[in-house]
């Protein structure tokens, strides 16, 4: 059962989404291409770009995935495998919140956590562009894009639409 | 503006009002919807303080997993315990699916023609750089970088090129990120 498997191979990765969505898009790709053949490199890149036109939570490039691996019961599977674990263990801490935060221990994950998550977040990007083969004006747009991105403060939105116009344009 | 602080009726949103509220939010954002969120709880419908939000946030963001979500939970749940925890990230999610759906009917259609995968491609690497420039920035915020910026290095190495699994990656860097952090915390 596809679904099934769909379903448990996200959960465990719902454990170490540290960072979000984002930062599973190699493992997700891992599992989804490289060890099941679920989806091809071409698709999965499709599928991240979708994502990141599309409205809401960054979450639902999972959903997506999903539902090109199994129809609509994979794109719920999938989206419930991601958000019902840590959803169910915050509904059982967020009293206890109040005593254990601030403690030593507490602020030691906290801390430890954010460069790993970084590490993710920077893996998931190489890992869309080697999926994708961006050839010299790919990688051409990538730099362009970190620089305006980092030296502006325009609407990502807006990337997101010159991004379009280029590939439309059939310059990438 | 408001004196009131407890009497005021929005002050204990109903379930309704609570997939009303977090679907406006789920629909608002592109590329990450928390700042909406805050904004609604906290200035819009005043159904949290600014320190409350700031509290409840802690948690969620303590935890892995999409923090929003996360913060649907733990809303839905102050105001109307279970069912409220399901139905805010219920509210949440539920229109953008549709419209991520919606765009993966057109894109099972369509998505073979040259244009389409053109467009995409484009916005694929826009996104690339996007994910490249937020790291860049989580990455100068950070304190202590000679202590903690070797583990970013370490978890690209793990992940992106020499491909190891990442539960296993995650486990071993945050034993040993979060000990570094634990030694520097005692320090100050």
């Amino acid at each position: 059962m596809i679904v099934v498997q769909l379903f448990l191979e996200f959960a465990l990765l719902s454990f170490v989404a540290f960072g979000g969505a984002t930062a599973l898009l190699p493992e997700m790709h891992r599992v989804v291409v490289e060890n099941h053949h679920w989806l091809n490199d071409a698709t999965f890149t499709h599928l991240y770009a979708i994502a990141q036109a599309a409205p809401g939570p960054n979450v639902l490039v999972v959903t997506l995935i999903g539902w090109e691996v199994a129809g609509l019961a994979g794109a719920l599977a999938a989206t419930l495998a991601m958000c019902l674990p840590m959803s169910v263990l915050i509904y059982l801490l967020i009293d206890r919140w109040e005593s254990f935060a601030g403690k030593r221990w507490q602020k030691a994950i906290s801390l430890g956590v954010s460069p790993l998550a970084i590490g993710l977040i920077f893996s998931g990007a190489t890992l869309i562009a080697q999926a994708a083969q961006f050839g010299w004006a790919a990688w051409a747009v990538v730099a362009a894009t970190v620089v305006a991105n980092l030296l502006t403060k325009l609407h990502p939105l807006w990337f997101i639409a010159a991004g379009a116009l280029l590939g439309l344009s059939g310059l990438i | 503006m408001s004196t009131a602080t407890n009497a005021s009726p929005n002050s204990r949103p109903d379930l309704r009002a609570l997939f009303l509220g977090f679907s406006s939010v789920g629909l608002s954002g592109f590329g990450g919807v928390l700042p909406f969120a805050r904004r609604m709880l906290v200035e819009e419908r005043r159904w949290m303080t600014a320190e409350e939000f700031n509290a409840q946030l802690g948690l969620c963001q303590f935890l892995p997993g999409p923090n929003v979500v996360n913060l649907a939970v733990v809303v839905g749940k102050r105001y109307q315990g279970w069912a409220g925890a399901i139905v805010a990230p219920v509210g949440l999610l539920a229109g953008p699916l549709a419209i991520v759906l919606l765009l993966a009917m057109i894109y099972d259609a369509f998505g073979n023609l040259p244009v389409a995968q053109g467009i995409l491609r484009g916005i694929a690497a826009v996104g690339c750089g996007l994910l490249f420039a937020m790291a860049w920035r989580m990455g100068a915020a950070i304190r202590d970088k000679r202590y903690f910026l070797p583990f970013t290095v370490m978890v690209v190495a793990a992940i992106a090129w020499l491909r190891w699994p990442m539960p296993v990656v995650m486990l071993a860097g945050l034993a040993a990120s979060g000990a570094v952090a634990y030694w520097r915390l005692g320090k100050k």
